[in-house]
C-alpha cells in the first residue's frame, strides 16, 4: 500500500507541477500541433510515406505533382517520402543529445548551486567560457574527431548543451536555497543530498521544461547545420540537413524544391519548440508574479 | 591610473582564464578524444610506419601531451599556427587565416550592423505599439528568425534576388579580378583606401544579400530584448514625469530607447558568439571564402591541423569579443567601474 501511495502521489506531484508550466493560447497549441505532427510522421514513416526514401528512379528533377507531392531530386528519390524519413534522424539525435546534456548539466547545476565553495566557481566558470563559445563550430570540432555518425553528432549537441542546463539549474537552485521550505527541511535534520532530491529538482521541473523546449529548438539548427556540413549522415539515409545541402546547386537554376522543403521541416520543427518554449515561458513568468 | 583604465585592465586579464579554458577544451577535444587524428586523415590502417611517423611530427603529435600543449599556445601566441597536414601539405596556416579571417571580419560586422538595426528598430516599435497586433507580429517575428535556418534563407534570398530579379551577386566577395590592393584585406576599406570605385561598388552588393540573411537570423533576439527593456523603462517614474511636462512623445521614445539599450550592449557579446556559429553556414552557403568555409573546405581534406587552429583562433575571437563588449558597455555607463 505504501508504495502504491507513494508511486501515485509522486505522479500526482508531477503532473501538479508540470501542469502550472502548460499553458493554452494559439501560440502553445500551434507549436505543440507542430511538434506532435512531425513525431507521428517519423513514428509512422513506413506507412505514410509513399515511396522507398533511397531508391533512386529515373523520374529524376520533377516538380511537385499529384505523384510527387514535393516533386523528385536529381537522383530520382521521392523528396516527400525523402522528408518523412528524414524526420526520424532529426528527432531522434536532438533528443538523445537532449537527455544526455539534462542528465550531466541538471545535476552539476544543484550540485553547484546548493553546496557552493571552490568547485562551484571551478565549474560556472568552465561551463561559461563553453557558453561562450559559438555552439556550432563547438559542435564541429566534436564532431570533426569523432567523424561522421549520427551518434557523434548526438554526442557533440549533448556536449555543447550541457552548459545551458547547468547554469539554469544553478541559478534556480541559489535562490530554492533560500526558501522557507528549504530552511524547514534543513532544520528538521534533512541531509544535503535528501534536500536537494526531494525539494530542490522537483521545483526545477517547470523551469527545465522551458529550457528543454527552448534548446532543442536551438539544438534542431545546429543538427541540421551539421549535417548540412556532411558532419551527421552518410548517403543515402534521408535527412533534412543533408538533403538540403544536397539540393543546394540546383536552387539556384529553379530546381527549388529538392532544397526547399527539408529547410522548411527544419525551420518548422524548431519554430514548433520555440513557441511551445515562448509560451511556457510566459506563463512560468506570470506564474511566479 | 584612472578608474576606467583600471576596470579595463582588470577585464583584460579576465579574458585570459576564458581563453585558456577554452584552449584547454579544444585541446582535449581533439587530443585526447578517442579516435587517432592521423589515421583519421588517412582513413586507413595500411601505411608505412615512417609515412606515419612524419605526418605525426608535422602535426606536433610525436611529443608528449603537457609539452604539446604548452608548445602549441606558446606558438599560436607568436602567430605560428602550424602547417597543413593534407593536400596542400606543408602549407602554413597562418596564411589560411591571414586570408580568410579579413573576409569573415567584414561579413560579421555587416552583418551584424544589419541585425542591430533591424532589432533595434523592430524592438522599439513594439514597444511603443505594445498591445496591439504590430506588437504581436512583431513578437512571431521575432521567434521566426530565431529558428530560420540560414541556408534556406539565404537560398531564398539568392533565388529572388541574384536568379529571378538579377539585382545582386549570389556568391563570392567580388567580381574575379576587380580585387583591390590589400591593405586590411577588408574589400570595403581597401577600396575606400586605394579609392578603387569599381571593387567598392563589386565588394558591396557582394555583401548585401549574405548580410541581410545573417543580420535577419540574429535580429530576433535583440527585438525580443530591446522590446521588454524599453516597455520597462517606458513604464517608470522619469517617463511619467517628462509626460507631464509636456514633452513631445517622440522625444519621450528616444530617451526610453536610449536607457533600454544598455542591458541590449552585454546581450551582444554572446550574440556575436552565435553570429560567429552563423558565420559558417552562411559563408557556405554564399561560398564567402572566410574561416567558415575554410573549416568546412579542410574537414573535406580531413585536415586535422587547419581545423584544430581554426577553432582555437575562433576561442581567441570569443575572448576578444567579449573584452570589447566589456570596454563598450564601461564607457557607456559611468557607473561601470572598480
Amino acid at each position: 500500500m505504501k508504495g502504491l501511495e507513494l508511486g501515485s502521489s509522486l505522479f500526482g506531484k508531477l503532473l501538479k507541477r508540470t501542469r502550472t508550466a502548460i499553458p493554452t493560447g494559439a501560440m502553445f497549441n500551434v507549436g505543440i500541433t507542430i511538434i506532435l505532427a512531425v513525431v507521428l510522421m517519423a513514428v509512422f514513416a513506413p506507412l505514410i510515406s509513399p515511396y522507398d526514401p533511397t531508391r533512386a528512379t529515373p523520374d529524376i528533377l520533377k516538380p511537385p505533382s499529384s505523384s510527387h507531392l514535393m516533386g523528385t531530386n536529381q537522383i530520382g528519390q521521392d523528396i516527400l517520402s525523402r522528408v518523412i524519413y528524414g524526420s526520424r534522424i532529426i528527432l531522434m539525435v536532438v533528443l538523445s543529445a537532449t537527455i544526455i546534456s539534462m542528465a550531466v548539466g541538471i545535476p552539476l547545476g544543484i550540485y553547484s548551486g546548493f553546496i557552493g565553495g571552490r568547485a562551484d566557481r571551478t565549474l560556472s566558470m568552465v561551463m561559461d567560457s563553453i557558453y561562450a563559445f559559438p555552439s556550432l563550430i563547438l559542435a564541429i570540432a566534436i564532431a570533426s574527431v569523432l567523424g561522421p555518425s549520427p551518434l557523434n553528432t548526438a554526442i557533440s549537441l549533448a556536449v555543447v548543451y550541457i552548459p545551458t542546463y547547468y547554469r539554469m539549474t544553478r541559478g534556480q537552485t541559489l535562490s530554492l536555497r533560500e526558501q522557507l521550505f528549504v530552511e524547514a527541511a534543513r532544520s528538521m535534520g534533512a541531509g544535503k543530498l535528501y534536500i536537494m532530491r526531494k525539494h530542490i529538482l522537483p521545483n526545477l521541473l517547470p523551469t527545465v521544461l522551458v529550457v528543454f523546449t527552448l534548446s532543442a529548438a536551438d539544438a534542431i539548427i545546429t543538427e541540421a547545420g551539421l549535417s548540412y556540413l556532411g558532419l551527421s549522415v552518410t548517403p543515402p539515409t534521408p535527412d533534412w540537413g543533408y538533403d538540403l545541402r544536397a539540393g543546394q546547386g540546383y536552387f539556384t537554376t529553379g530546381y527549388w524544391w529538392i532544397s526547399f522543403f527539408p529547410g522548411l521541416m527544419i525551420t518548422l520543427l524548431a519554430l514548433g519548440f520555440a513557441l511551445v518554449g515562448e509560451a511556457m515561458g510566459e506563463k512560468i513568468s506570470i506564474a511566479s508574479k | 591610473m584612472g578608474s576606467l583604465a583600471r576596470y579595463l585592465v582588470i577585464r583584460a586579464l579576465a579574458i585570459i582564464p576564458t581563453i585558456l579554458i577554452l584552449y584547454t577544451l579544444v585541446f582535449i577535444i581533439l587530443r585526447i578524444l578517442p579516435g587517432d587524428p592521423i589515421l583519421a586523415v588517412l582513413g586507413t590502417k595500411n601505411i608505412p610506419p615512417d609515412q606515419l611517423e612524419n605526418l605525426r611530427r608535422m602535426a606536433g603529435l610525436d611529443k608528449p601531451l603537457y609539452i604539446q600543449y604548452f608548445s602549441y599556445l606558446f606558438n599560436f601566441l607568436r602567430g605560428d599556427f602550424g602547417v597543413t597536414i593534407t593536400f596542400p601539405s606543408g602549407v602554413p596556416i597562418s596564411t589560411y587565416i591571414a586570408q580568410r579571417f579579413p573576409a569573415t571580419l567584414e561579413l560579421a560586422i555587416c552583418g551584424f550592423i544589419v541585425s542591430i538595426v533591424i532589432g533595434l528598430g523592430t524592438g522599439a516599435l513594439a514597444a511603443v505599439k505594445k498591445g496591439t497586433k504590430i506588437d504581436g507580429a512583431l513578437k512571431l517575428y521575432s521567434i521566426l528568425a530565431y529558428v530560420t535556418f540560414i541556408p534556406l534563407l539565404g537560398m531564398v534570398l539568392q533565388y529572388i534576388f541574384g536568379v529571378y530579379l538579377k539585382w545582386l551577386p549570389i556568391a563570392q566577395r567580388i567580381d574575379p579580378g576587380l580585387a583591390p590592393r590589400s591593405i586590411t584585406g577588408l574589400y570595403v576599406l581597401d577600396s575606400l583606401l586605394t579609392a578603387n570605385w569599381a571593387a567598392l561598388r563589386s565588394s558591396v552588393l557582394h555583401l548585401i544579400l549574405p548580410s541581410i540573411t545573417l543580420g535577419i537570423v540574429l535580429s530576433g533576439a535583440y527585438t525580443r530584448l530591446l522590446r521588454n527593456n524599453m516597455v520597462e523603462v517606458l513604464s517608470s517614474d522619469f517617463i511619467r514625469s517628462y509626460y507631464s511636462r509636456g514633452i513631445r512623445e517622440r522625444k519621450i521614445n528616444w530617451y526610453a530607447l536610449k536607457n533600454a539599450f544598455l542591458p541590449v550592449v552585454t546581450y551582444m557579446g554572446l550574440q556575436f558568439a552565435i553570429l560567429l556559429g552563423g558565420m559558417v553556414l552562411t559563408e557556405s552557403t554564399f561560398s564567402w571564402p572566410g574561416m567558415g568555409t575554410f573549416i568546412v573546405e579542410r574537414l573535406d581534406y580531413r585536415d586535422y591541423t587547419s581545423i584544430q587552429a581554426a577553432i582555437i583562433f575562433f576561442a581567441f575571437i570569443v575572448g576578444l569579443i567579449s573584452l570589447i563588449v566589456d570596454a563598450v558597455y564601461a564607457l557607456l555607463d559611468p557607473r561601470i567601474r572598480y
